[in-house]
């Protein structure tokens, strides 16, 4: 299972890059023109989101920084633990929304920390499967086309991290029981 | 709602600094924000330029119409205003595949590739449409069913059975991509009676 999970990884975007461009090229398509055409718009995307990355990255940076992201987790940690939710995942569990870097960083402290087939490890990793950088995605996305008000949106993808932090807790309590 | 969660950062950020004596942290987060926000951006550069370029062809030679008819069916009921032959649902349906095979870096330009299209549609307008609001929804809410790098770190930390936890994500994202779609639709409504805004 392990072996065919990794040669997928491994082989799927060469296999796509063949497939694509064998397709193109039997239905007659001046394939390199037609890729640089399309190619020409990374440039303009990465400009155009710029400013609210800036703006979004020095927030996050700011309320990380300053030891205040820290401060909420002291904070949360009782109420958290008195639900039953083990302290060690809280942390993974803030930063996410917030940081891929970052999580990702603080899954692997936890793996060394605990073991990746520890309870903590298990759930860890189910609310790092299970949830996105949502503020990043929703900075970015809204930002490459222009978009400043995204309605609903926001409260909308913090509420669905939510749901799946609690989620992964329930699924991997049972699936691991 | 943003210049809410925007503002909190920031002023807890500040705040927290101020009371520990340590005002400089702040000044130090500025400069770190916009430095990586550089760094994101010019990374996207290449990454982006590349895959527009794929999409290109594939939208050429058809292939994204293809996966529009294979995925239709749900893309469809998901983003309901966009017409089935506009290269918007394509896009849409590619961007998600990749997001469902866990493809790393060809998410996010995907991503805006589909977003793109979907501003065509919107006219240009600086309020995200529904279909935009849905888009973001259920791409945030992770749709991962092949965890790589998940799988690939528990490896490197020596679990014993690094994909035991695909059937866990799997229901996990499952679960949370449905709320997103609920979410999404319950707020709109909520929104449209200018009760949330």
């Amino acid at each position: 299972m392990t072996a065919a999970v990794h040669a997928f990884s491994r082989w799927a975007i060469p296999l796509m890059l063949l497939g694509i461009t064998t397709w193109g090229l039997s239905r007659r398509i001046a394939i390199y023109e037609c890729f640089v055409e399309g190619a020409k718009e990374g440039w303009r995307t990465a400009v155009r989101v710029l400013p609210f990355l800036v703006g979004m990255l020095v927030a996050i940076q700011v309320f990380q920084h300053s030891g205040a992201l820290e401060q909420l987790i002291r904070v949360l940690e009782p109420f958290t633990s008195r639900l039953g939710f083990p302290p060690e995942a809280l942390p993974l569990a803030l930063v996410r929304p917030i940081s891929g870097s970052g999580s990702l960083a603080i899954l692997a402290q936890v793996f060394e920390t605990y073991g990746p087939d520890s309870f903590i490890g298990r759930l860890a990793s189910t609310i790092m499967g299970s949830t996105e950088t949502s503020l990043y995605v929703l900075t970015v996305y809204a930002g490459a086309v222009g978009v400043k008000r995204t309605r609903h949106t926001l409260a909308v993808v913090l509420l669905t991290d939510l749901a799946a932090v609690i989620v992964s807790f329930f699924i991997v309590a049972h699936f691991f029981a | 709602m943003i210049n809410y969660v925007w503002f909190l950062m920031i002023a807890a950020g500040v705040i927290t600094a101020a009371s520990k004596g340590e005002i400089h942290l702040v000044t130090e987060g500025v400069l770190k924000g916009s430095e990586q926000a550089v760094l994101v951006a010019a990374g996207l550069i290449g990454i982006i330029s590349f895959w527009s370029g794929m999409m290109n062809i594939a939208q050429e030679a058809g292939v994204t119409r293809a996966l529009a008819r294979l995925l239709g069916p749900l893309a469809r009921r998901l983003y309901p205003e966009v017409p089935p032959g506009h290269p918007a649902m394509g896009a849409l349906v590619a961007a998600m595949s990749a997001n469902i095979l866990g493809l790393g870096n060809a998410c996010t330009p995907l991503g805006l590739k589909a977003m793109g299209h979907l501003q065509e549609l919107n006219r240009g307008r600086a309020e995200a449409s529904d279909a935009m609001c849905t888009f973001m929804a259920v791409t945030s809410s992770s749709l991962t069913v092949i965890p790589t790098t998940i799988i690939a770190l528990r490896l490197t930390h020596g679990s014993e059975v690094p994909t035991e936890i695909m059937g866990p994500i799997a229901l996990a994202t499952l679960c949370s991509t449905a709320v997103a779609v609920l979410l999404d639709a319950l707020l709109r409504s909520l929104g449209r009676r200018r009760v949330l805004r």
